[in-house]
């Protein structure tokens, strides 16, 4: 917390942050390299166990009661909280960390997951059965990719929350960006303000994509929601 | 007050001979401490971190409203405030906090400017759908009873929206006190200051246990009472 007496606050940081980010590209490439291996680990980690439960509680209509309570739940842990308790429980700190950012990244996606399923039009559905198609084919044919815009939603907040959050996993020994960012005395507020730019940057990059795959996937038939 | 006087005051691990064997040995949750430091470390953060969420969510709440009323109006007016907030969501939250520091240094100031950013999305979205939401043939019969623009807004259209606006609030609410435990690493305050502490210096259980249950714990008590709220804003609603 000792802050670099040299460090003035104004807009003239901003600039020095871009001479820092030019300056150090081997170094700021190798922490968003390290940020994006544990927040793509996490995420994707998160999707298997997610996914799969929210599609099928949705396909079924049953679980709304849990789908509700895990993002209501999931909401209230804070991100600071969660990678603190997951310190107590073991010394490993990529296990802790990655552990603390599955628990933040499941009920975006679960919840998202099980309202995109359930919330398919009945008639369609119904249509559907009397056309002799299986559940099977229902839940593949029909419900997944009707539900996919909210399905992809859900991913990009969980993914955007997992790349803030693995930011502050760097006080519990995370790695990434954040080891730049909580670190002040080495690096001076423009390494500080340069590597949030540039984990800004990813969090938009990811996003982006995620609406684009979006884009992709449903094609015209499926208005945005 | 600066981080170092903050520092001195506050006993994170008290000297051998002091605390208890409890503290001194780290178990794993000592009520002792707890009970002897709820008044000088506990209580001020919780209270800290009350103001710093109802600040953040009421400014949050005065600008998404008054956003979604011109979003409403002027259709037009929607994509670009949409695209704004939806912006400021993405940012990580720590990215943000340090990015306004050259700003407007390490004050509350800086804490509740993000604070309000990450509101913005979830509270205007949340009012804007309440109010399109709201059928047509009730704006309609509203007109026809004579009842002026204004009027259709305030007495019709706005109760109308009201569990959808509350459904935002609520998670407003608890999203901001949960972001505002990393207001801890700008300035010295508010619950994420405790574990803060707890991580960066001796991983002190008993601390970070605490400290982190009192935000969750504050968090489910924001939601609860915002559910009581929501229902007594809409009695018609619970025949």
């Amino acid at each position: 917390m000792i802050r670099v007496l040299a460090d003035t606050f104004s807009w003239g940081t901003f600039p020095d942050a871009i001479t820092f980010i030019v300056d150090h590209p081997g170094l700021l490439w190798h922490k968003s390299v390290q940020h994006m291996e544990l927040s793509g680990a996490a995420l994707g980690l998160a999707l298997l166990l997610a996914l799969p439960l929210g599609v099928v509680l949705g396909h079924v209509r049953r679980g709304s009661f849990v789908a509700i309570s895990v993002s209501n739940v999931g909401r209230a842990l804070p991100s600071l909280v969660l990678i603190a308790f997951a310190l107590l429980v073991s010394q490993h700190f990529f296990v802790n960390n990655m552990a603390a950012l599955i628990v933040l990244g499941v009920p975006p996606i679960l919840t998202n997951a099980y309202f995109g399923v359930e919330g398919v039009d009945r008639n369609i559905v119904e249509a559907a059965r009397g056309m002799g198609m299986s559940g099977r084919d229902i839940l593949l044919r029909i419900e997944l990719p009707l539900a996919l815009p909210l399905i992809i939603a859900g991913i990009r907040i969980a993914a955007v929350f997992i790349i803030a959050t693995a930011t502050i996993a760097a006080i519990a020994g995370g790695g990434g960006l954040g080891d730049i960012i909580v670190n002040q005395a080495t690096y001076g507020l423009s390494g500080v303000v340069g590597a949030s730019l540039v984990v800004s940057a990813l969090a938009f990059a990811v996003a982006l994509i995620l609406a684009l795959v979006r884009k992709l996937l449903t094609g015209p038939y499926v208005s945005a929601s | 007050m600066n981080a170092f006087t903050l520092l001195a005051q506050q006993p994170v691990i008290p000297d051998f001979g002091q605390g208890s064997r409890c503290e001194t040995e780290n178990h794993a949750f000592c009520w002792g401490w707890v009970t002897n430091h709820w008044s000088d470390t506990l209580q001020p953060a919780l209270l800290q971190h009350i103001k710093l969420a109802v600040i953040a969510v009421a400014i949050g709440f005065v600008l998404s409203f008054a956003s979604a009323l011109i979003a409403y109006r002027y259709r037009r007016a929607d994509q670009p405030i949409g695209l704004l907030s939806d912006f400021l969501y993405t940012i990580p939250s720590l990215a943000l906090f340090q990015l306004l520091v050259p700003l407007t240094g390490l004050t509350v100031t800086t804490v509740e400017v993000a604070l309000v950013s990450y509101t913005l999305l979830i509270l205007y979205r949340n009012i804007l759908e309440g109010l399109r939401a709201v059928p047509e043939d009730v704006r309609e019969a509203a007109r026809g009873m004579g009842l002026s623009r204004l009027q259709t807004l305030v007495r019709v259209e706005l109760p109308l929206a009201v569990p959808s606006i509350m459904a935002g609030v609520r998670i407003a609410t608890v999203s901001t006190i949960s972001i505002a435990t990393i207001a801890a690493f700008v300035i010295p305050e508010g619950l994420g200051r405790p574990i803060y502490i707890g991580i960066t210096q001796d991983i002190f259980k008993t601390e970070i246990i605490a400290a982190g249950a009192l935000a969750i714990l504050l968090a489910l008590a924001a939601d609860g009472l915002l559910v009581l709220l929501g229902r007594a804003l809409t009695p018609w609603r619970n025949v």
